[in-house]
């Protein structure tokens, strides 16, 4: 029993400890942010390591998601015949949901597990200490432009995310369910509202730094050679994703409430 | 010039730097010799300010690392240059840009000097005209060569070696140690050299100092230590299979 009590305790005051530090690295990394000398070069790699080289796995997976959703929506719709309304419930789902954590999900598995394990390479390999002897300081060099990178390649992402995924269900529809085109493309434009779209994207922007702030953290406090790396990398991925599951709840309770 | 006074430091408990007390003059080579995992790459970390002390105090110029706000360690680090023990270059760059960091980053010269700067640096430590190769294409010699351009690049007043002559060939250690007592000798660059090698030690040595279990048990000149009568200090010069440094070893076998 107390030694259960004992275990509860060490794990309340790690998570505690855990959000200290990323509280800490996220304003020492708006700190570092103000400080020139800017090189924007490095921003742009990242931006182009996040954002284009994402293209690919996101607009498959979008894709499908459109499909799959446009199937299984059709299929409860057709039984109360009102097979129109397919095109609001996938653009909806599609823009003020799937596309911002899907999009999240994929970005924090495949980039926000990359740059832990590179940082956590540079870190054990002293790369990161090299830097501070050489006045260059970690945050600056190496978590400003991925922070920046990521918090706004990915409501850039997720807005292509979600036009793909419309485009997924909108193809469906009309090749395979026999719903007319223009009516398809009506429907999903008469329900979408600003909001829908901009809660959507708000939401991202924190999943972005969330992603960007957990991965830097991990793997700049990385120790203990290439088996530390793997740890790090998979803490990384598993911690980005918990966090993001646990803030859209927060945001779509917020946002139901606040804006009904 | 670098004062390290009773310094202290452990790892989860396990004691490393055990009250290090060391000055280092302006313009002196100091070499400091100790076995393996004795904590000489510690002690470098600190008086860089990557490590923190527990107790005690290093200071630059009179002045304490700790009590420096983060302008004056910065003005203060590009004052200084240390060559990582297994080169730490950044495998992202070229060994151009590894070379030439500092200057691209801070210094206002035009990329054409920082190039030439950069080649020059190469060209001391035998490396000409390989600075478009990535780290990852170099053998572990040059690797080291390159973080040693790499601290020389920025004309530092203050160089730390560690280990700059393992693992590369007999010839380019000679010539490091060439290189190093040119710099002292010409620029009056303060050094502080980590290395197991006594041939080089007494080579490049204004004064060595010895680490053992967390303190400096002795300090002198090459003459000194070459003569000394302290038994580990001269079973670890020696290179003698058997003595107090490994008596603790002999009671476990
Ligand atoms: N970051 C760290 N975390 C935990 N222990 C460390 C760390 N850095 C060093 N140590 C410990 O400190 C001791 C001294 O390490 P150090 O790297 O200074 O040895 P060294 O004298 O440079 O040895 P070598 O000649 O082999 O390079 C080692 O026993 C090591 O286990
Ligand atoms: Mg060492």
């Amino acid at each position: 029993m107390i030694n259960l009590i004992r275990g509860v305790g060490a794990k309340i005051v790690y998570y505690i400890d855990y959000v200290g530090a990323i509280g800490k690295l996220f304003f020492r990394t708006l700190y570092w942010m103000c400080i020139p000398p800017f090189k924007r070069e490095r921003i742009f790699l990242q931006a182009r390591v996040i954002g284009i080289d994402s293209l690919p796995i996101v607009s498959l997976v979008a894709f499908f998601i459109g499909v799959i959703l446009a199937l299984q929506t059709a299929y409860q719709m057709q039984k109360l015949s009102s097979e129109i309304y397919i095109a609001n419930i996938v653009a909806l789902s599609i823009v003020r949901e799937l596309g911002p954590v899907i999009t999240s999900l994929i970005v924090a598995g495949r980039c926000g597990a990359a740059v832990t394990a590179e940082l956590g390479t540079m870190k054990v390999t002293e790369q990161i200490d090299a830097l501070e002897t050489m006045a260059t300081s970690p945050v600056k060099y190496l978590v400003v432009p991925r922070f920046l990178a990521f918090t706004f390649m990915l409501p850039v992402l997720t807005l292509y995310a979600n036009i793909i995924g419309i485009l997924g269900g909108y193809l469906i529809c009309v090749y395979r369910l026999g719903i007319r085109s223009n009516m398809y493309l009506n429907m999903t434009f008469d329900s979408l509202k600003i909001k829908d779209l901009a809660t959507g994207l708000i939401k991202t922007l924190v999943f972005g730094i969330l992603i960007a702030m957990v991965g830097c953290l991990e793997g700049m406090r990385t120790e203990g050679g290439a088996e530390g790396v793997g740890k790090a990398t998979t803490i990384s991925v598993v911690t980005s994703f918990i966090l993001i599951i646990a803030a859209d709840c927060v945001f779509t309770a917020i946002f139901y409430f606040i804006f009904p | 010039m670098i004062e390290i006074k009773n310094v202290y430091k452990s790892f989860n408990s396990k004691k490393v730097l055990n009250g290090v007390t060391l000055s280092i003059k302006k313009g002196e080579t100091k070499v400091i010799i100790g076995r393996s995992g004795c904590g000489k790459s510690v002690l470098l970390k600190h008086i860089m300010g990557i490590l923190h002390p527990e107790s005690g105090v290093v200071s630059v110029e009179g002045k304490g690392i700790e009590q420096m706000t983060t302008k004056e360690l910065n003005s203060l680090r590009m004052r200084m240059a240390m060559v990582f023990q297994g080169g730490a270059l950044f495998d992202s760059l070229t060994v151009g840009e590894n070379v030439g960091f500092a200057l691209y980053e801070y210094s206002k010269l035009s990329h054409q000097e920082i190039d030439e700067r950069v080649e020059e640096a190469l060209c001391n430590v035998e490396l000409c005209g390989i600075h478009k190769l990535m780290p990852s294409e170099l053998s572990g010699g040059m690797k080291k060569r390159v973080a040693i351009a790499r601290a020389l690049c920025v004309k530092p007043e203050v160089i730390l070696y560690d280990e700059p002559t393992t693992g590369v060939d007999p010839i380019t250690a000679g010539s490091i140690n060439e290189l190093i007592r040119h710099l002292h000798d010409k620029f009056k660059v303060t050094s502080i050299v980590v290395t197991h090698d006594m041939k080089s030690a007494y080579h490049i040595a204004d004064k060595i100092a010895m680490l053992y279990q967390g303190k400096i048990i002795a300090e002198g000149s090459s003459q000194e230590i070459q003569e000394t009568d302290h038994p580990v200090v001269y079973q670890f010069i020696n290179g003698v299979a058997h003595g107090p440094i490994t008596e603790t070893i002999d009671k476990f076998i």
